[in-house]
């Protein structure tokens, strides 16, 4: 496997060459989302200048055009996540978007009764957070949180104590979106599934980063957003094992999620349709799946070691800065969050930005883990294929610079 | 000198400034600068809401002119609560409340913040003039 070359990328993401403030922008936000390639603009661009038209039951030619499209589109997503079958990928507006579809399908469903336990971790984004907060309330189940080990990782040992029989879903992140810990999600879906529990993985962070085999992963749902992985806003999925997709009620109604509508009654059509009422990100569909070609001509792996090459160095390089704390294991995926004692992780973003660097700082949607370490917020760079161990340290120099002016 | 005078000296201080780091680094001397909040009034009804960092400010009226302190964890914001704090201290609750407060357009500070601070600025500059309208009555 050869080294992936990010300058032979670079000419493919038209935004990386414009300025900032009059310097050349240093993109490492990419944990909040990444920048488009030209295939993927073309296929947006291409998609409404030659077959824009509504899918499914038309019987026009540009329909059938886009229907085949979007269709494709799904068998690309279901090979590149290795699912079953193509109808096990629900097309949704994003990762948010998935989870409350599970929550709001799951509730309604009879899997869930009063006393019941979700399990989630202490490192979740707030969107795997809050809506099983709303469905606990509204169902009397109560929310376990799996405790966070001081080096950022979960306490899986704890985690194994807190399953039982009363555990109705396990919802965790594959990889944290603050800390870039990688969990052992292999190990946290099977041991939920002995004890007769689902559980959903958060890939929202691991889809641009990893190779992902849901067979190996083992988990009844894995939901992602398109625009993390060089795809579009506004398109994400819901994998979900097909037998659970027959059996649970859908989430919300409309064109599309039937068979057939009387006044007296509505019989439901199957997954995937079930899942997708009203028209959808037709475009935004047909880009993710050029997004996850773009991926794999370049080699997720090779993605992933150079990403993992750029974290390294940036780990090294910023953790010889004075007054300096590093959050999460040594061993991270995708970002790297760190703060400064006696300095406000705002006032060193504000500063990068005057720089030309685009970096996020607070509280990355993870106050509960945020309050867990003492902290209001942190610095956070994170890195995708095109980034390049000079935007490393020139990251380097940019925060000598800022702490100087601080301190 | 009044409120506009006092304004149009801040203006020129800081059209001294070559770039983007000089005007910075006299925001950040003005925030370090700041006499500190004591602990015990950083309480939740003086915290300014809207904003990514803490913003405490407390007013006061003494002999007919208002009085103001104010605190942040961010130096840069507390730099910029600095600029308000020297253009509206001492002045009558009146004054404050006709002040216009959009002289910060002039410094060329505002083009240098996102706009999650340069609207916590806006917020800061009312929550100014609400404890002025509050000494009134």
């Amino acid at each position: 496997m050869s080294d992936l070359d990010p300058y032979a990328l670079r000419p493919d993401f038209p935004i990386l060459s414009r300025e900032i403030h009059g310097k050349p922008l240093v993109y490492l936000d990419n944990a909040a989302t990444s920048q488009k390639p030209f295939a993927v603009l073309n296929a947006s661009r291409d998609y409404y200048e030659s077959y824009n038209s509504n899918i499914h039951r038309g019987v026009h030619h540009l329909a059938q055009c886009a229907t085949a499209g979007h269709e494709k589109a799904r068998e690309t997503i279901a090979n590149h996540l290795n699912a079953t079958r193509p109808e096990e990928i629900i097309f949704t507006s994003g990762t948010t978007d998935a989870i409350n579809i599970v929550a709001s399908s799951l509730g309604r469903s009879n899997r869930l009764k009063a006393g019941d336990e979700i399990i989630i971790s202490g490192l979740e984004h707030h969107s795997n957070t809050v809506p099983w907060q709303m469905l606990c309330e509204r169902l009397g189940i109560t929310l376990r949180v799996i405790p966070v080990f001081d080096d950022g990782t979960l306490d899986l040992v704890t985690y194994d104590s807190m399953l039982s029989e009363r555990t109705a879903l396990v919802a965790v992140s594959h990889i944290s979106n603050a800390f870039g810990t990688v969990n052992n999600v292999i190990h946290i879906c099977s041991q939920a599934e002995k004890h007769g529990a689902l559980s959903l993985i958060d890939g929202a962070q691991s889809i641009p980063h990893q190779h992902i085999d849901l067979k190996v992963i083992g988990c009844d749902f894995y939901v992602f957003s398109g625009h993390k992985v060089y795809a579009p806003t506004g398109i994400g999925i819901l994998f979900g094992r097909y037998d659970l997709l027959c059996e649970l009620p859908p989430p919300r109604g409309g064109g599309e999620m039937i068979r057939e509508v009387t006044f007296e009654n509505t019989t439901y059509n199957d997954p995937p349709f079930k899942y997708e009422a009203g028209t959808p990100n037709i475009e935004g569909a047909i880009a993710l799946a050029t997004a996850l070609d773009y991926v794999n001509n370049i080699g997720i792996d090779r993605i992933s070691a150079h990403e993992h090459r750029l974290i390294q160095k940036a780990a090294e390089r910023i953790s010889a800065l004075d007054g300096v704390t590093l959050y999460g294991p040594s061993d991270r995926a995708g970002a790297l969050s760190f703060g400064f004692s006696g300095i406000h992780h705002y006032d060193l973003g504000t500063l990068l930005d005057q720089m030309g660097f685009a970096l996020r700082t607070g509280h990355h949607c993870c106050q509960p883990l945020m309050a867990r370490f003492g902290i209001t917020g942190t610095l956070r760079a994170s890195f995708a294929a095109y980034n390049t161990n000079e935007e490393v340290e020139q990251l380097g120099e940019a925060l000598e610079k800022a702490l100087r002016m601080l301190r | 000198m009044n409120i506009s005078e006092k304004q149009q000296e801040l203006v020129e201080e800081l059209e001294l400034f070559q770039d983007w780091t000089e005007r910075y680094e006299y925001v950040i001397s003005l925030g370090k600068r700041l006499p500190a909040m004591n602990g015990d009034l950083q309480t939740g009804d003086r915290l300014i809401r809207g904003c990514q960092s803490q913003v405490w400010l407390e007013a006061d009226c003494v002999d007919g002119k208002m009085s103001y302190l104010a605190d942040s964890d961010s130096v840069i914001t507390k730099g910029m609560i600095a600029l308000f704090v020297r253009v509206l201290n001492g002045e009558t609750p009146e004054d404050v409340i006709q002040a216009d407060m959009s002289f910060i357009d002039r410094t060329g500070l505002r083009e240098h913040l996102a706009p999650t601070r340069a609207n916590a600025l806006t917020l800061m500059a009312a929550e100014m003039k609400k404890r002025a309208t509050i000494a009134l009555s």
